[in-house]
């Protein structure tokens, strides 16, 4: 269901099954279907290893000469590359540019996803959670760029009231200090459309998990006295959790490599700055090789691939840190 | 803190359909009663009445009144939680939770009703919950790990611990060893034995030895036919209901010549 794992338990493996003797193996043999769906199972799991080592191989092979560079040399050839900078220092403040808008998506789109799938699964009468999942299961399904479209027509002019009244009110904390930009070209619209670009997908992952929860530990948590909220956190979300992780890093995925609706919204800048509400302050990889590949020469195009490196690694590592947190209370999960 | 039930004129329904028709008896203090008869005839779904679990089932309702010392559990402004707080309950399955530990499950109940529990008092009741179900000594070194790293056996005995924990004045218990094995069994047959000083106990068995051994009083339930609702046919001392029940098909049932 998702690239980091599957969010229910995984099946107890059959173990020890007993070996048939010799003479009744041999009588029935293992069919060709069986060897078939063997080799195609094998084979569709070393296609992806294939795929992601090319891949690899690809970034990095490309990214080569801007890699091996020096930062005077690509400050001379590539017009959009800073004087007496380099490689690193360019990447850097893309990347935290990237993460910032990715996590702030995260941040405003998780829990709002797990209400809703909470509402789903646990609250609504029957009729109403079956429409209900049904449509978040299309909205999970519309392209992204068409929510990057509306979050910057329609969404974004009525965000500029309330991010200046958060500069205002909350403005001395560093992160909402003003004045708030107008038209709001800020990486914290950015990280509500990108919010609203995944929820549906979290939702739609958080729904299936929470479904699944077993409804005899619902029941146990019932019978000992737990109102609805008690018994959901008692025993549909510690059994969700590895899914949830999973559905936020889906979600993660997503904002990372969302290119359109930052490139739409956010007036870039490159530095490393925590204010959520200024123009001009970030960049994200994505929305960067998108603006500036049409226009780029061949070192500048090096110089993009790097950043996509970039991007590929930041990916791989989110995903095994979530794996990790998974992984940690796997004897508590519920799998067993 | 054990108390007295009183059943009359039960109708339990799943839906639109009659599951169990007008049931009427009484459940002792401070004893065993248990629930027999043949697969589907509604005792569980009875015994599910009890602490109003019945009703968690979509479309579940029952009429008529369930009183426990007087007070309808059914009557306006009764909070199911309330109910189900005070009737605790077993499963069939053993259904710890496999994300907590084994301390953490004893407690999981009391955190409920009474969240601010000191540490001490905490251990002093996960010992003394465990002690009562008869399982402090076999995991008295390994508190800390899963509910779900016991046998099916102390799994078993681990709930009964979490249901005693909150000192419940009612123990509804629905087949607790029909997934164990005899050893584990005997070690909750001994074990109901001695709750029954403190609690009221109600057991679904379809063991017939089991209800004689455990039990002070046995009800005996029969279905007609399939999509007949189940009925009660006769309920009393146990000994009488083995040795001289007034109904034919209870006896034809105990004696196994039964269908
Ligand atoms: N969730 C449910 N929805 C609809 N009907 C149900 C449900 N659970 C039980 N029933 C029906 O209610 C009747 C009584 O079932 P119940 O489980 O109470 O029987 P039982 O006496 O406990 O049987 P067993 O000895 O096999 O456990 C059966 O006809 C059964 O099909
Ligand atoms: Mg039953």
């Amino acid at each position: 269901m998702t690239t980091t794992t599957s969010p229910t338990a995984p099946v107890g493996s059959p173990g020890g099954a007993p070996q048939p003797p010799r003479s009744a193996r041999r009588r029935w043999p293992e069919g060709r279907a069986t060897r078939a769906f063997r080799w195609l199972a094998t084979g569709a799991g070393a296609l992806i290893l294939v795929v992601l080592a090319a891949v690899a191989l690809f970034l990095i092979v490309r990214a080569w000469p801007a890699l091996t560079a020096d930062g005077a040399t690509l400050g001379e050839d590539i017009s959009w590359f800073p004087d007496d900078s380099s490689l690193l220092r360019f990447v850097g403040p893309l990347v935290f540019g990237t993460l910032l808008a990715a996590v702030l998506a995260l941040l405003i789109a998780t829990p709002i996803s797990i209400g809703i799938a909470l509402f789903i699964s646990h609250y609504a009468p029957r009729r109403l959670a079956n429409g209900l999942g049904y449509v978040i299961d299309l909205l999970a399904a519309i392209p992204s760029v068409v929510y990057g479209l509306w979050g910057a027509i329609w969404l974004a002019p009525r965000l500029s009231p309330v991010w200046q009244w958060l500069s205002e009110t909350l403005g001395f904390i560093p992160l909402f200090a003003g004045p708030a930009a107008d038209p709001p070209r800020v990486i914290l619209t950015v990280g509500v459309v990108l919010a609203a670009m995944i929820l549906p997908i979290i939702t739609a992952v958080c729904r299936e998990v929470f479904l699944q929860a077993p409804r005899l530990h619902e029941e146990a948590a019932l019978a000992l006295g737990a109102t609805r909220w008690e018994m959901i956190r008692m025993a549909v979300l510690p059994f969700g959790r590895s899914g949830i992780v999973s559905a936020a890093m889906l979600g993660l995925g997503r904002a990372l490599g969302e290119t359109m609706a930052v490139l739409m919204i956010l007036s870039p800048g490159a530095l490393y700055s925590f204010n959520l509400l200024q123009a001009g302050q970030h960049q994200t990889i994505a929305a960067n090789i998108a603006l500036q590949f049409p226009e780029a020469d061949p070192t500048g195009v090096s110089v993009l691939i790097a950043t996509g490196l970039a991007l590929f690694v930041i990916t791989l590592a989110v995903n095994m840190a979530a794996r990790a947190i998974v992984a940690r209370r796997k004897e508590f999960s519920g799998a067993n | 803190m054990a108390k007295r039930i009183d059943v009359k004129d039960l109708n339990i329904y799943y839906g639109d359909f009659l599951a169990v028709a007008e049931v009427g008896m009484a459940v002792e203090p401070r004893s065993v009663t248990a629930f027999i008869g043949p697969s589907g005839c509604g005792k569980s779904t009875f015994l599910r009445t009890l602490n109003r679990m019945h009703e968690v089932i979509p479309g579940a309702r029952v009429e008529g009144t369930v009183a426990m010392d007087g007070v309808d559990l059914y009557g306006d402004g009764v909070d199911p939680v309330a109910v189900r707080r005070n009737v605790g309950m077993v499963f069939q399955r053993p259904n710890p939770f496999p994300t907590m530990s084994i301390a953490e499950n004893v407690l999981a109940g009391v955190r409920l009703n009474n969240r601010k529990i000191s540490k001490g008092d905490a251990n002093d009741l996960v010992e003394s919950a465990l002690q009562g179900a008869n399982l402090w000594k076999e995991v008295k070194d390994r508190l800390a790990r899963p509910g779900s790293s016991l046998s099916g056996g102390q799994q078993q005995r681990l709930c009964i611990a979490r249901a005693i924990a909150v000192k419940p004045q009612v123990l509804l218990m629905d087949e607790p060893c029909s997934a164990l094995d005899p050893i584990s069994t005997l070690a909750i047959e001994d074990l109901i034995a001695e709750l029954k000083n403190d609690y009221t106990i109600v057991i679904v068995t379809h063991n017939m030895q089991q209800a004689a051994r455990v039990s002070d009083r046995t009800a005996f339930f029969n279905i007609a036919g399939t999509g007949m609702p189940g009925r009660l046919i006769e309920v009393g001392p146990t000994g009488t209901m083995f040795s001289a029940p007034t109904q034919r098909a209870t006896e034809d049932y105990i004696s196994g010549r039964f269908g």
